[in-house]
Order: C-alpha cells, then sequence, then structure tokens
C-alpha cells in the first residue's frame, strides 16, 4: 500500500541571533525520513528537545522546512506557496498538548469547530454549525455543553473540542502534539480509546508524538525513537519496546513508570 | 449593568477622594495667591485681609472644601484669584483647545502604533522588527523637550508651519477649507511633538502584547486551519492580545489633558497646560485644584470608556468569568 505520508531527509535550522556579523543556526531537524502507511499510527517518542514538535510544525506547514521533502498523498508540501499549502491544509491536522491554550478563549464549543470551516469557506452558517454539533457529538461532547466556552469545560473535555476542531475539516492526517500528555490517566485512557475508535470508524492516519513510550506502545503500530533531531531507531512498536537497539530507547523505557501490584513498587517497563 | 453600575460607584469615590487630597495639598502648601500683595507697600495688611477674607481664605478647611463642593455641584468649580472668574469656564475653554491637540495626536499614534507594533512582533528578529525596535530605542531616550524644540527651531527657521497659538489673524473672514487648513497648520508641530512622545511606548507595548499571542497553540490551531496569515494577525492575534491594549488606551485618554503641558508651553498652544503652570505659580488655588480634578475626570472616564470597549470585545467578561 502507498504511504500517506513521506518524509525524506528533512532539515530545519532555527535563525539564531547575529553574533559578529555571522548567522548562528542552531540544527532542530537533522536528515530525518520516514514514512505512515495510511489508517496506520506511527509514534514519534523522545525526550524534550529532540525535535518531535519541530517535525509535526514542518509537516503540518507551520514551519518552513530548510531541505528535505514532505509528500502527502502523492503531493509534494514543502515547496508549496500559501495559496496552494491553504488548499492542502485541511488535509494535516493538529492537536495539541495544552488544551486550555490551544483553544480560542473567546469561542464557544460549537464557534471552535465550525471555525475552520468558516477560514475555508467551507458551507452556510446553519450548515457549518449542524456539522460542528454532530462532530462534536461523535468525540463525546453533550449537547447541553454545546453553547459553552472552552474555559467552561474540564481538561478532558477541551482535549475532545480540540479533536473535534481536527476532524471537521476531515483531514487524512492527524497530528497528535503530545495530545495526552497534559491530561490525567483515567481521562487519558478515555481520550486514547477515542483516538482508537476515531481512526476505525473514520479511517484516520495519526502521526503520535510523545515522551511516553508506555502510551506509544498501546496506540501506535509503528514507532521512531528521535534523539537530538535525528531518528535514531524506527521499526514495529512491539518490536522496539521489546528489543531496543539502542541506548535512548533502552533509556526511555527505563523511565516509563509502571505500576507493579504485586512488588508493591513502579518499575521500569 | 452592575458591572457598570460597580465601575460608577468606583469612580465616584475615587473623584471624592482625589478631590478632598488635592484640595488638602493645594491649602496647606506654604503661601498664597495674596501672599505677594503683602509685599507691596501701596496695598495695606488691611486690604489683603478683607480680600482674604472675601475668598472665605480665613475659613476653617473643612467649611472652605464643603463651600468648594458646594460651587462644583453649580458647576463653578471655585473662583480664580487672577482672572477673576469661575474656574470651570475658564478651564473649559482651555480644555477644549488641549483636546483637540491630545485627541488628535492619540488616535494618530495608535493608528501608527497598532499596524507597526503588528508587523514588529510579527516579524520578531527580522529587518522591520530590528528597524523598529532601534527607532523606538531612539524616540525614546530623546526628551519630548528636545524633541519640541527642535520642531520649534524648525518651523522658525523655514517658516512652513506657525510657531504659536491655535488660529491665525482674521481666521474668522476665511472660508470653511480655509479654517480647516488655518488650524491644522497650527496643530501640526505640537500634534508631532506628542506623537512623538507617545508613540514608541505604544508601539512597545503592541508589540510585546501581540508577540505573547502568536505563539498561543489555538493561533497555531488556527493557522494549520489556512487563515491567511494577515487575518491571523489582525483579527485573532490582535484581538486575542487586545484587553491589556484597551486598559492602556483607556489610560492613555486619562492623561490626554496632563500630558500636553510640556509641549503647549514650549509651543505657545493655548491650552490647559499653560494656564496650570501660572496658576501654579501664582497659587491661584481654585484654577489649580480644578485643573487636577479636571484631569481625574478624564482618567475615570478614561478608564470606564476601556471597560466598554473590554466588555464589547471580551465575551468572557460578560459572563465574568476572564478571571479564571
Amino acid at each position: 500500500m502507498q504511504p500517506l505520508l513521506i518524509v525524506e531527509n528533512l532539515e530545519k535550522r532555527y535563525e539564531g541571533a547575529r553574533r559578529l556579523g555571522a548567522k548562528n543556526k542552531a540544527p532542530a531537524l537533522r536528515g530525518v525520513s520516514f514514512s505512515i502507511s495510511p489508517q496506520s499510527t506511527f509514534a514519534l517518542v523522545g525526550e524534550s528537545g529532540s525535535g518531535k514538535s519541530t517535525l509535526a510544525y514542518c509537516i503540518a506547514g507551520l514551519e518552513r522546512a530548510t531541505s528535505g521533502n514532505i509528500k502527502l498523498d502523492g503531493n509534494e508540501i514543502t515547496e508549496l506557496d500559501p495559496k496552494r499549502l491553504r488548499v492542502l491544509r485541511p488535509q494535516i491536522q493538529l492537536v495539541f498538548q495544552d488544551p486550555a491554550r490551544s483553544l480560542n478563549p473567546r469561542f464557544s464549543a460549537v464557534e471552535t469547530v465550525s471555525e475552520p470551516l468558516l477560514v475555508q469557506g467551507r458551507m452556510g452558517k446553519q450548515e457549518r454549525e449542524d456539522r460542528a454539533r454532530a462532530v462534536l457529538s461523535q468525540v463525546g461532547i453533550p449537547q447541553e455543553k454545546i453553547p459553552l466556552r472552552a474555559e467552561e469545560f474540564s481538561g478532558g473535555q477541551r482535549q475532545r473540542l480540540a479533536i473535534a476542531r481536527a476532524l471537521v475539516l476531515e483531514p487524512k492526517l492527524l497530528i497528535l502534539d503530545e495530545a495526552l500528555s497534559a491530561l490525567d490517566c483515567s481521562v487519558q485512557a478515555q481520550i486514547a480509546n477515542l483516538l482508537l475508535e476515531l481512526q476505525s470508524s473514520l479511517g484516520l492516519t495519526y502521526l503520535f508524538i510523545t515522551h511516553d513510550l508506555a502510551m506509544a506502545g498501546h496506540l501506535a503500530d509503528e514507532i521512531a525513537v528521535m534523539e537530538s533531531g535525528k531518528i535514531v531507531e524506527m521499526g514495529a512498536a512491539e518490536k522496539v519496546l521489546r528489543e531496543p537497539e539502542q541506548e535512548t530507547t533502552r533509556r526511555l523505557i527505563a523511565a516509563t513508570p509502571r505500576l507493579d501490584i504485586a512488588a508493591g513498587q513502579p518499575q521500569g517497563l | 449593568m452592575r458591572y457598570f453600575l460597580r465601575r460608577l460607584i468606583q469612580a465616584a469615590f475615587l473623584l471624592t477622594g482625589v478631590s478632598i487630597l488635592t484640595f488638602l495639598f493645594s491649602t496647606l502648601a506654604p503661601g498664597n495667591y495674596f501672599d505677594e500683595m503683602r509685599l507691596n507697600p501701596q496695598i495695606s495688611p488691611e486690604t489683603v485681609a478683607a480680600l482674604r477674607a472675601q475668598y472665605q481664605l480665613d475659613q476653617p478647611l473643612p467649611l472652605r472644601y464643603g463651600r468648594w463642593v458646594n460651587s462644583v455641584l453649580h458647576g463653578e468649580m471655585g473662583f480664580s484669584f487672577a482672572y477673576n472668574s469661575p474656574v470651570r469656564p475658564l478651564l473649559w475653554t482651555r480644555a477644549r483647545n488641549t483636546l483637540l491637540l491630545t485627541l488628535s495626536a492619540t488616535l494618530i499614534a495608535w493608528a501608527l502604533a497598532l499596524p507597526l507594533g503588528v508587523l514588529s512582533a510579527a516579524t520578531r528578529g527580522r529587518l522591520p522588527d530590528r528597524s523598529l525596535s532601534w527607532a523606538t530605542a531612539a524616540a525614546l531616550v530623546i526628551p519630548d523637550l528636545v524633541f519640541a524644540l527642535a520642531l520649534l527651531i524648525l518651523a522658525v527657521r523655514s517658516g512652513w508651519f506657525p510657531t504659536g497659538g491655535i488660529v491665525s489673524v482674521g481666521f474668522e473672514s476665511l472660508s470653511p477649507i480655509q479654517k480647516f487648513l488655518d488650524l491644522a497648520s497650527h496643530m501640526a508641530l505640537p500634534v508631532l511633538a506628542l506623537v512623538f512622545s507617545a508613540l514608541p511606548a505604544l508601539l512597545r507595548h503592541v508589540r510585546a502584547a501581540v508577540r505573547e499571542v502568536l505563539d498561543a497553540p489555538f493561533l497555531r490551531a488556527a493557522a494549520s486551519h489556512g487563515i491567511p496569515r494577515r487575518i491571523l494577525l489582525y483579527r485573532y492575534a490582535l484581538r486575542a492580545a487586545a484587553n491589556p491594549l484597551i486598559s492602556l488606551f483607556g489610560f492613555s485618554i486619562g492623561a490626554l489633558l496632563s500630558g500636553s503641558l510640556l509641549v503647549e508651553v514650549v509651543m505657545s498652544w493655548p491650552g490647559l497646560g499653560p494656564l496650570l503652570l501660572e496658576s501654579i505659580l501664582a497659587r491661584d488655588l481654585y484654577v489649580v485644584i480644578g485643573g487636577v480634578l479636571f484631569s481625574t475626570i478624564f482618567l475615570v472616564a478614561g478608564n470606564f470608556l476601556a471597560d466598554i470597549f473590554i466588555y464589547w470585545a471580551d465575551p468572557r467578561i460578560r459572563t465574568g468569568k476572564a478571571a479564571r
């Protein structure tokens, strides 16, 4: 099956402050390559500052890569002008880590979810609202809460709202940038199950960015481990977790807490 | 409605407090308008005492304050010793001239600060941002007085602009368009000086407020939906950054009357500034108190206006949940 997303040799350097006339460029991504099959989940794991979010922003078109290629459904997207990128953008949507800050505090739930349709100039007002209500119901937001603003929802419900906002444009690829990290354990499990349900019912493809290897193992088909802007290990999720080849992967696995009830102590995975 | 009622009650308390303090400080300051008369051998001590009694300066402080409040309620705001007239019409004529100047300058300064501040925030670290940063830093370190004097010298040397007053001689005989042009040419220099003094700080505030929200994930999400950059900046980022800027706008209205004092004196603009300066030097007590009260009313009105704008602009305020 042809991959939905192909990333080849992606490089990203941020321009730092000018020092003595020379530009100081810090490499955030160094030759990153991978591909994601349709309707699968690809997890990117790594410590903070390893370049996971930069990679996500480059794929979503929010940051411009310094070099390399990104192909979505066979279309090269790194060189697109803003107009053509705008047409392509609905196909890749993001869900951010902090649900409190990722939603416009001035918008009600229905405005939040119908806003992307308005931006894309799709549908009339009533149609947009109906579509937003349908998606909100799909992610489990009760109808009576639809007129409320984001700040009046709990953390888990806010993340459901953010997922609904991402889904309303019917994307092919959903980038979940630490989307479960700011939630407590029980809510994490609920949102993870919602993501799995949505994947099977809508045929979604996920790029799941996390530092939590246990959750990556639960959700992902493939895992790539990043360190200092490079992918250092990549493979089927089970293989990477059971037979890690790189020290970074072993360190991440060892850092993942696991509740061993018999021993009464949290231990490594 | 309760929100506005609460604000109005706060404003009434503030005005009362300021009037008591101003009255107290101005009255307790050493010397008064009639002290200089004592040095004049042609005026007898009895005459000075009679004048003090006529203007009730020999009465106890609370009684004088009570009489002054009564006068404020009757629309007079006390009596000017120097001009021998009630204070309110005296102040109001001058305040109108000051408002004409400062309102124009404030509107121009904000009209420039908003797009330039957004541009600076949107191009952080790049050439437009760095140029504006240098320009505002330079403008901030040049004292307003120096800039006003430089403008005055330019006007005198070039003859392009009139160098004092509000209108030319023979203004009444001009056509409406000529009147407008004459007024505009008189306003040009003082307005430019005021814009120069206000713009750098406003621009930096706009830049900081917009910069802070530009990194917010909800704006990144909006960008990922395909919003054109200009709409993202002006309709989303500026609106999200609006609350502190609206408060600043209210404050800048509050500073309208007092902010132009220096420029009015240097540029010979017949506004409140020169009148207040003369009154302070002459110890014309009730004019000084009236001037401070006028400024306070503007501050209160500016903040009240800002509250209305914020109420209108932010749905969270309307339901009392913005503080969460």
